[in-house]
């Protein structure tokens, strides 16, 4: 087993398999209510996100993936967490919005580099504290 | 605020603006004095949710708030048809745009606020969702707004309050790359579409950093920016962009560079036009429907269009329909000035408030649409399952009135 350290964006636990994208995807235009991968420029175009532990480099499009996201947390088609290279505010506010409304909580996180290490299909279990700001994902 | 001393709703708000300003790493807030909100349109059950805890929370809007595009066209009933991904769109889309008037926003409906009166000056803090809208406060008027989003839109307007972080500094805003279009041809650049084309290739270029493009025209006007901003910004994670000559930050190169040596990219007539065909995805000649106006054609697009209708003598084709997107009050404008009865005697359908590649307005079975947006082509086959031709306002009028394509290079 072993751990990687991340920074906590919005809190929470989550586990499931690793979705890898090879490039962001905008959950605005590129993600439908069932949480498939939709874009047809996205090289993983098909892909559904529901229940995975979603690792892509940073945020994408859109300024409305915050809705999307929030709807598809309700509906339990989203991902059960979101890993990123890069933060990106637009995801973090559909989670926490999702929070307020529905006590539903989607962890998305701040990895750097070391998201690098994740697979897709790997089973991980990701656990961020917004308290300290830190949280760590656990293969 | 944070405490509930002005409501339950301000509170609610403040918790969701101290809460980006934690994820942006932002040890301070910023006092905006304008916004602009994404949050009217509808994306699902969540979005009526939160909206509706806030009127219920009896929350407003402490600074002026444009609105967005929502999901109904309210000037034109029956415009949009609901759908099997959204059954309840037209009940739940009116009751989301509602909800927000309620909250005291002014009821735009429109992603190009600023060609009515929401013109944040230069250095002036705001909070603008909409990544069309955000470009253009940044670049071409050159006020201050971060990437804003769904659920912070309305939570600033609320507080007058986001995090002092992103656009809103100083140093988020030097270019770190230039683009160097001086030796395309001039002759480009007399229609936006190839504005759009050059914003397309920015994005790809960009991700989410800020680019400086050098040998654009001075004659470079608003609606060519506008186009170029909305494609960068749906084509990769743009927020800001410079025109050296052109936008007001940018007088110079030299002024909004970050380092001494940028590296630059060179772009000559054969790139722009293989993006231009990189964005076609239909094959073959026929069009069912032409759709202009993505983001909200401005008076002087419309008066444009009219014009070359006119000179063409063009009526639109039996079996094509030709859709024109645009805000209420620029619908107005152009109403007073005697240019919507001739388009639509022409066979042009006006839509307001929303647009077509957000919410069923194109008729069922229809196949392939041709646009002069780079926006529109970049979202509409992933939303609306047809395929897009990418083209200029000519070739647009030109395809609506024969029902088939044929590009100038």
């Amino acid at each position: 087993m072993s751990e990687l350290a991340a920074v906590a964006l919005t809190r929470g636990e989550g586990r499931g398999p690793v979705v890898r994208l090879a490039e962001p995807v905008s959950f605005w235009g590129g993600v439908d209510l069932h949480g498939t991968i939709v874009d047809h420029f996205h090289p993983d175009v098909g892909t559904s996100l529901t229940g995975c532990v979603l690792v892509m480099s940073g945020g994408r499009g859109s300024s409305s993936a915050s809705s999307v996201l929030a709807e598809l947390i309700r509906t339990g088609k989203g991902p059960v967490a979101i890993v990123l290279e890069e933060g990106d505010a637009i995801l973090a506010l559909g989670a926490m919005v999702a929070d307020e409304l529905y006590g539903i909580v989607m962890p998305v996180v701040e990895s750097g580099r070391l998201g690098d290490r994740l697979m897709t299909g790997d089973m991980v279990t990701v656990v961020s504290d917004i308290i300290n700001g830190r949280a760590s994902i656990t293969l | 605020m944070l405490d509930g001393s002005e409501g339950e709703g301000v509170a609610l708000a403040m918790r969701i603006v101290t809460g980006l300003a934690r994820v942006r790493g932002a040890e301070e807030l910023v006092e905006v004095t304008g916004a602009h909100i994404d949050s009217c349109l509808y994306h699902g059950r969540a979005g009526l949710d939160f909206a509706e805890k806030l009127v219920e929370l009896g929350a407003r809007v402490r600074i002026p708030t444009t609105l967005n595009v929502g999901s109904l066209d309210l000037i034109h009933p029956g415009t949009v048809r609901a759908d099997e991904e959204h059954p309840d769109l037209l009940t739940a889309g009116r009751a989301l745009m509602d909800a927000y008037v309620a909250m005291g926003a002014r009821a735009t409906f429109t992603c190009a606020p600023y060609q009515v009166d929401a013109r944040p000056g230069l250095g002036e803090h705001v909070a603008w969702a909409e990544s069309n809208a955000i470009v253009f406060a940044n670049s071409v008027l050159g006020a201050r707004t971060d990437r804003y989003g769904d659920f912070l839109d309305i939570c600033a307007a609320i507080t007058g309050r986001a995090p002092r972080a992103g656009f809103h500094l100083d140093e988020a805003r030097r270019a770190a790359f230039v683009i160097d279009v001086s030796a395309v041809a001039p002759h480009r650049w007399d229609d936006s579409a190839w504005y759009a084309v050059l914003g397309h290739l920015l994005g790809g270029l960009a991700g989410q950093r800020v680019g400086a493009i050098v040998g654009l025209p001075s004659s470079t006007n608003e609606d060519d920016l506008k186009a170029l901003g909305a494609a960068a910004a749906s084509g990769g994670g743009v927020g800001l962009f410079h025109a050296v000559g052109v936008t007001p930050e940018a007088p110079t190169l030299e002024a909004v560079v970050a380092q001494e040596d940028p590296e630059v990219h060179v772009f000559v007539d054969a790139d722009l036009v293989a993006a231009r065909r990189g964005l076609c995805t239909a094959d073959g000649s026929r069009i069912d429907a032409i759709s202009l106006g993505t983001p909200h054609a401005s008076l002087t697009e419309i008066k444009a269009l009219a014009e070359e209708v006119e000179r063409t003598a063009t009526v639109v084709a039996d079996g094509v329909t030709a859709y024109v997107s645009t805000g209420r009050g620029v619908l107005a404008l152009a109403d007073a000035a005697d240019l919507v009865e001739p388009l639509k005697a022409a066979g042009f359908t006006f839509v307001v408030d929303t647009c077509t590649y957000l919410v069923p307005i194109l008729p069922e079975g229809t196949r392939v649409v041709m646009t002069n947006s780079g926006k529109w082509a970049h979202y509409a086959p992933g939303n609306l399952g047809i395929d897009v031709v990418l083209g200029s306002l000519v070739e647009c009028v030109a395809a609506a009135g024969a029902g088939r394509v044929a590009l100038d290079v």
